[in-house]
């Protein structure tokens, strides 16, 4: 019995990862079509920011939740400006500049802060289930999860600046003949795009420990799961994960964390074989 | 439009020189230049790869090292299984082709749209990475092979005459036997591109619902197209290995596909000799830059990428082209119609 819920908490984390890895990827690349290949050095910022400001004595719930999404929002919002509004609509050129981008921050930050593997202790100690103990902090990134896309749905579904987001969404040209600023709303989806992605760094700084590199070990899942979900981005988002996240743990318990990686993407390859639009282009279809 | 073979004279004169420098270098330059350019040589391969699926096909691989490391590792454990060099060459052309057609399948039939394409190249060249960096201990060895995991396959043996496996090639002939490769691809490749079925291959490129109702089976031609690249990229895998005698995980890395992709785009998509050019100069000015102790190599990767991609995006060769012809059109222009300029003024 305790090990079943165990079990069920596991596989809650490895959704909850996905999701927490996915979901600034699908905001923009959901709503503006640019694919951001640097998605996993913005988690590394965002890793960063927490290491470096703990250090100097911030309080780490501080440094997670305030500064690593504001930080992160910040570079993403100059990225944009510098880079990315010369590329919309030219989704290949934007996928090979923000590769050259990924590459430039790895090299950045090495030169920085030197190639070795910076660690933050995790906050919260641990839980007793019966005969087993797990980190409280699993129950944070559950948390958060489930905060992210209720967040994400919430503001596009209730919110008249959602409303403005959808609409420039589905057609720029009509939004920008109502007197949408279409290049203000890219530029913001941009920068909250990478402020979830820092917050999401910052959560899972302690987990992992920062490296600069560290963003390739993510770049592959995040991807794979905002592609198998598909168009709409919050059950996209949620399938995927969902789908992913039970296939890939339930891997990693039976043999080992390797394996696990790589039946997490066997699996999409398979999915996208037989669904290439995604889940959510051929079920779930109308939702956000 | 490509023209026809035999009535391009860029295409004699590039053969030319391949076999000019095939004959020439060993005897013109010292023994260490010549493995440096070498080197080249082998990349070129690796690039001309690329440069045919993506410029010829319209296919855009982010995982081109996949098959360069597996073509390398396949090398690697066959030549050290099987004591000579001449089977295990072919078969790093031949198993990465079939497992470049396999993936071609899964995703053409799928009909993966090119951005998708991408991201799932991409993400078998990662399993491939996680999967040999974890194959360190002993137990993991295919044969009397050892993979051996992020340490890589040391001691893989150099290039032998087929059949005699104790007449090892010295280095000037292996340079000779790379280049004499390297001018059999770019002509397979330049005849292929001119031949009907590159012709199709082209007509899928710049409209693929065009070409599927014409009667053409773009699936096919897609699969077909990837598989060879893939093949050529897993020859030139393989070169690598015997050159340096040596192969680790880093050629299954993100940064191996992306410098193909750099060299290609630099060079210009679209041609052969493009590419070749983006590989001598990139990689000597990231050798120059190298030695600068305040840069590393991503940056310096990273920052070409990108200002290729914002400046330059049709490459080198295209656009010197273009400045070329349009330069030679306005000279010719105002020497046959200067005094009339005037009236074609006066009518806008």
């Amino acid at each position: 019995m305790d090990y079943a819920i165990i079990v069920v908490i596991e596989m809650l984390r490895a959704i909850s990862w996905l999701v927490l890895l996915a979901a600034g990827l699908g905001i923009i690349f959901g709503m503006m079509r640019v694919i951001n290949f640097a998605h996993g050095e913005f988690l590394m910022l965002g890793g960063y920011t927490v290491i470096m400001s703990t250090k100097v004595g911030v309080n780490i719930w501080v440094a997670i939740l305030i500064l690593a999404p504001l930080c992160v929002g910040l570079f993403g919002v100059l990225v944009e400006r510098l880079v990315i509004r010369f590329l919309y609509g030219r989704i290949l050129d934007s996928l090979l500049a923000t590769w050259g981008l990924s590459l430039l921050m790895i090299g950045g930050v090495t030169l920085i802060f030197g190639n070795t593997v910076e660690g933050v202790s995790t906050p919260l100690g641990s839980v007793d289930i019966g005969a087993y103990s797990i980190p409280a902090y699993n129950f944070v990134l559950i948390g958060f999860a489930a905060l992210f896309l209720l967040a994400i749905w919430s503001v596009l579904k209730f919110t008249k600046i959602g409303l403005i987001a959808r609409a420039t969404m589905q057609n720029p040209a009509m939004a920008e003949a109502l007197g949408v600023r279409t290049t203000w709303v890219y530029m913001a989806t941009f920068g909250v795009g990478s402020a979830v992605t820092g917050l999401a760094g910052g959560l899972l700084a302690p987990l992992t420990g920062v490296v600069p590199t560290m963003g390739v070990n993510f770049v592959g899942q995040s991807f794979i799961t905002v592609i198998t979900g598909g168009a709409s981005m919050v059950a996209g988002t949620l399938s995927a994960s969902t789908l992913l996240g039970s296939i890939s743990q339930a891997t990693t318990i039976a043999t080992g964390p390797v394996y696990g990686d790589a039946a997490l993407l066997l699996a999409a390859l398979v999915l996208l074989r037989l669904l290439p639009q995604g889940i959510t282009g051929r079920i779930f279809t109308r939702s956000l | 439009m490509e023209k026809p073979v035999v009535k391009d004279p860029g295409f004699y004169i590039m053969v030319l020189i391949g076999v000019l420098i095939m004959f020439g270098a060993p005897i013109w330059f010292d023994l260490f230049t010549i493995m440096q350019v070498t080197q080249y040589v082998v990349l070129s391969v690796y690039a001309l790869s690329l440069a045919y699926i993506w410029g010829f096909g319209g296919i855009l691989s982010f995982g081109q090292s996949c098959f360069f490391g597996l073509g390398a590792y396949t090398f690697a454990v066959a030549s050290i299984n099987m004591g000579e060099t001449t089977f295990p060459f072919i078969l790093s052309f031949v198993l990465p082709a079939a497992f470049g057609a396999a993936l071609g399948y899964f995703m053409f039939y799928g009909r993966l749209s090119d951005v998708y394409l991408g991201v799932v190249t991409m993400v078998v060249t990662l399993i491939f990475w996680k999967i040999i960096n974890h194959t360190a201990g002993p137990e993991y060895s295919i044969g009397d092979a050892r993979l051996g995991g992020f340490n890589g396959i040391p001691s893989i043996p150099i290039l032998n005459m087929p059949g005699d496996p104790e007449a090892w090639l010295d280095p000037a002939q292996m340079f000779s036997f790379f280049m004499f490769l390297l001018i059999v691809v770019y002509i397979g490749l330049r005849v292929l591109i001119a031949s009907d079925f590159g012709r199709v291959s082209v007509g899928i490129r710049e409209n693929e619902t065009r070409s599927s109702l014409l009667g053409y089976d773009v699936r096919r031609h897609k699969v077909i197209i990837f598989a060879l690249g893939s093949g050529i990229a897993g020859m030139a895998g393989a070169m690598w290995a015997t050159y340096q005698t040596f192969i680790d995980p880093n050629a299954f890395s993100l940064e191996m596909s992306a410098k193909a992709l750099i060299w290609v785009m630099a060079g210009g998509v679209g041609t052969l000799v493009g590419p070749i050019m983006g590989v001598i100069l990139l990689q000597w000015l990231s050798l120059k830059l190298g030695t600068l102790q305040f840069l590393n190599n991503f940056v310096i990767l990273g920052a070409i990428l990108m200002v290729l991609v914002l400046v330059l995006p049709r490459g080198l060769v295209p656009s010197f082209r273009h400045w070329a012809l349009t330069g030679w059109e306005m000279f010719r222009r105002r020497e046959r119609s200067a005094p009339p300029a005037k009236e074609v003024a006066s009518d806008v």
